[in-house]
């Protein structure tokens, strides 16, 4: 009899592990909350480091997915309600009232963006040239990033660590991927407008992956994009509708101000929304301190949950980067094959 | 004019938007690795010159980048291109290129 | 700019301010920076809206002046608080309105730090017991006056004679709004609309028909403080932070500025003249300066007081070019005579700024 498996999300992260398990036989049910698969990936335009567009990452994936059709079955528009222990196994019952009696359920939730009208001062929902990395993404997607009215942007600043290392905000951690996505944010934006100014406001740059180095190098050396240390303090409307920011220059130790046509927020990851609830239902460990979901250990039980044939994978348990998420998919679903054929 | 014996203080702001960033693009054309500097400051840790002058390298490639001229010129003799600068830099920024060229077109704008 | 933006910060900053019942402290210094303004505010709550607003002779300082400046401890302080406490809960009130920020800004910190560590407010009670024999309830509600105005503003623009419209051009004034610092940057939670986009004066503005100008040093400080004016030495680190508010307000053409502070609608008045005098430059029209002034002249202005009776001859910048915009009447030549109609004097003219 094959093994059944509930896999809670149907982000980057359950489609690999969903994939994963398929090719080691076991049956695979994924439960995604919105009517497709994709998560944040489907809204990406291109992927750090090496600009792969994401529509073709996706696209493998659902691929796989349909090729594998008599091991996978996708339920959109469906919540978790509740998963019951049984005496081998789980029952989980789902909002369209359908029951799956599994035997391990894997929660790859993901993360949320930082809503970033929460930095009140930077102005996010309130002046118009004020965007979100994300919303940056959709411009790029549609091949034009203009400003409100029409005009090609002259100068863009661009301000890491939006929602990601502020006590404000309870969110003391770093996001991981802002500082890279920035990088590579900037570079694009140069490459649609060479004559366009642009700044990244950092106060670290975690340039710690493979390749991320010779990204910020060329950034700097081939598009010229200023890079400023510094931390955004408020950013307020000129009269002529542009927007006036002030940060210091931390490296020359002098406040410093500038009027820029589109400020860019680099909104991190935080725990997402179902986090608490989901906490409850399957008896998950939640972080005080990130507030996302706390695996057994970081080392040889990083996908296991503190409740039995409970997995995690993905953004669920921090942030990470789609390779980073794909192989923490993979290596859920190798511990979960383990688990079964124990 | 009336002297109330106190007046509007000169701002310490850095204002980008009045800066002067011509001699940025002038050197980075000419010398392209000006562009590579990430502010490590190994050059600043290991400058003769800087140890008994006020000489910062680190700092002189950050004024010219965000325009403060006159702070440039004011600095830019102190360096002795000694060229140790050049040895330690990780980012194989051509230091002394740099200074030359600095010295140059700051003379060429009559500032320096 | 998209105003439903603010709209939705707004609603996070909600405060509940009750709109009858107030024992009410008047500010060190408006009295004589402002000298009408209190006293309508109480003519416009008492006489106009019918509420009951209470005062007492035995108010006296809140030590908010003592206390920023460094030279009061915070532990005499909160005995001086205490003692005012004291006087509205022996006259029987639970709402307390203060007129001045600063001391809005101290009440609001004593009473969180009495609610953080009740040990303090023990030795508190103690110490006001021993000094006064007096006991205190802590209010119920502490609103700023300026809180109180926002509260009714639509009962003030329903018997409103005049509209901050320009009646020539029939547009909104774009009006300046200036929020002291004391109001909200310490407990943002304090103010109506928060820190960042406060709308306590703003709904003011916006009730009485005018458009708020949002510029880019909005948040900065007006220059007051305590410790940087105070050494007359220090003075122009005071007068540069108000020159850099007038610089970014400048492009955006205001008719007038409207303040909650005691200090600043003082600085932004005063400095306007030190700054045409000393450097020649001027921020309204034909050499005019930015008329600026407090809510509750406002208030006054737009229910038809007398502009004179209001105590806007006491402006440094002459408020004239925007009583004609508004369309109120007044007698120029009653401009320096008291109440009584005995002549007050006339000031001395500066030379590089129109005074009407």
């Amino acid at each position: 009899m094959e093994d059944v498996i509930v896999v809670i999300g149907g982000g980057p992260a359950g489609m690999e592990a969903a994939l994963s398990l398929a090719g080691r036989g076991h049956k695979v049910y994924i439960v995604e909350k919105t009517n497709a698969l994709g998560g944040h990936l489907a809204r990406w335009d291109r992927l750090f480091p090496q600009q792969d567009p994401a529509q073709d990452i996706l696209n493998d994936m659902l691929n796989g997915i349909k090729n594998a059709d008599d091991k996978i079955e996708v339920i959109c528009n469906a919540q978790v309600q509740s998963v019951k222990k049984r005496m081998r196994g789980l029952e989980v019952m789902l909002s369209n009232q359908k029951m799956i009696q599994a035997d391990a359920v894997l929660v790859c939730c993901g993360f949320e963006l930082f809503r970033a009208e929460r930095k009140e001062e930077y102005g996010y929902g309130i002046y118009d040239n004020v965007l979100t990395s994300a919303d940056l993404e959709e411009r790029f997607r549609q091949k034009k990033v203009l400003c409100a009215d029409g005009r090609v942007p002259e100068k863009v600043a661009f301000v890491h660590c939006v929602g990601s290392r502020d006590e404000k905000v309870d969110h003391t951690y770093c996001s991981k991927v802002c500082c890279v996505t920035a990088v590579k944010q900037a570079s694009e934006i140069k490459e649609l407008y060479p004559q366009t100014e642009v700044f990244n406001l950092y106060m670290d740059l975690r340039m710690f992956d493979r390749y991320f180095e010779q990204m910020y190098h060329k950034a700097q050396s081939h598009y010229g994009v200023h890079f400023v240390r510094g931390r955004l303090s408020e950013v307020s409307e000129t009269a002529d509708g542009r927007l006036q920011i002030k940060t210091e220059d931390t490296l020359l130790g002098r406040p410093m101000k500038l009027t820029v046509d589109m400020l860019v927020l680099m909104v991190g990851m935080q725990a997402c929304a179902q986090t608490e609830e989901l906490s409850e239902k399957l008896d998950l460990k939640v972080s005080s301190s990130d507030h996302f979901f706390e695996t057994k250990d970081l080392f040889l039980k990083g996908n296991y949950a503190h409740t039995k044939g409970i997995f995690l994978a993905g953004a669920c348990t921090g942030p990470k980067s789609l390779p980073d998420t794909l192989q923490d998919a993979r290596s859920a679903a190798e511990s979960i094959h383990r688990y079964l054929t124990a | 004019m009336k002297d109330f014996g106190f007046g509007i203080k000169k701002s310490g702001v850095i204002d980008l938007d009045k800066a002067d960033m011509s001699l940025l693009r002038e050197i980075a054309a000419e010398e392209p690795s000006f562009l590579h500097c990430f502010y490590c400051g190994t050059c600043t840790a290991t400058c003769s010159a800087g140890k008994y002058t006020g000489f910062n390298l680190r700092r002189l490639q950050l004024l010219i980048k965000r325009g403060q001229l006159d702070e440039v010129s004011e600095r830019i003799s102190e360096c002795m291109l000694c060229g140790k600068c050049q040895w330690v830099c990780p980012k194989g920024v051509n230091t002394r290129h740099v200074v030359m060229l600095v010295n140059k077109k700051l003379h060429a704008r009559k500032i320096c | 700019m998209k105003l439903e933006g603010k709209k939705l910060i707004w609603k996070d900053y909600q405060k509940e301010i009750p709109d009858d019942k107030y024992f009410y402290v008047r500010s060190c210094i408006r009295q004589n920076f402002f000298p009408s303004s209190e006293y309508h505010f109480l003519k416009i709550m008492r006489e106009d809206l019918g509420k009951d607003v209470y005062e007492t002779e035995h108010h006296t300082t809140c030590g908010g002046i003592g206390y920023h400046c460094d030279v009061i401890q915070l532990d005499t302080i909160m005995s001086i608080v205490a003692r005012q406490f004291a006087l509205m809960t022996e006259a029987g009130y639970k709402n307390y309105a203060v007129s001045c920020i600063t001391s809005f800004g101290l009440y609001t910190e004593i009473i969180h730090t009495w609610q953080t560590f009740p040990e303090i407010l023990e030795k508190t009670r103690r110490q006001l017991k021993e000094a006064t024999g007096r006991e205190f309830e802590i209010p119920e509600h502490v609103a700023h006056a300026s809180d109180i105005i926002f509260k009714l503003r639509h009962e003030i623009a329903a018997k409103a004679k005049y509209k901050l419209i320009n009646q020539k051009t029939g547009k909104p004034l774009k009006v300046v709004e200036h929020i002291g610092c004391h109001y909200a940057k310490m407990f943002p939670h304090k103010g109506v609309g928060g820190a960042e986009y406060p709308y306590v004066l703003a709904g003011m503005v916006e009730a009485w028909g005018g458009e708020v100008v949002d510029y880019p040093e909005r948040r900065h400080c007006c220059g007051f403080g305590f410790r940087q004016y105070f050494v007359k030495s220090n003075r122009g680190y005071s007068l540069s932070n108000t020159h850099k508010k007038f610089e970014s307000m400048e492009p955006f053409k205001p008719d007038m500025i409207i303040t909650n502070c005691p200090g600043c609608p003082y600085f932004l008045d005063r400095w306007q003249y030190v700054i045409a005098e000393s450097e020649g430059k001027t921020y309204g029209e034909n050499g005019h300066g930015i008329p600026v002034f407090t809510y509750e002249e406002v208030a006054g202005l737009v229910m038809g007081y007398d502009p004179w009776d209001l105590g806007l001859q006491v402006h440094q910048i002459a408020v004239e070019p925007l009583l004609d915009k508004m369309g109120i009447p007044y007698a120029p030549e009653a401009k320096y005579k008291g109440l009584d109609g005995k002549d007050l004097g006339k000031p001395e003219f500066p030379q590089n700024i129109c005074c009407c």
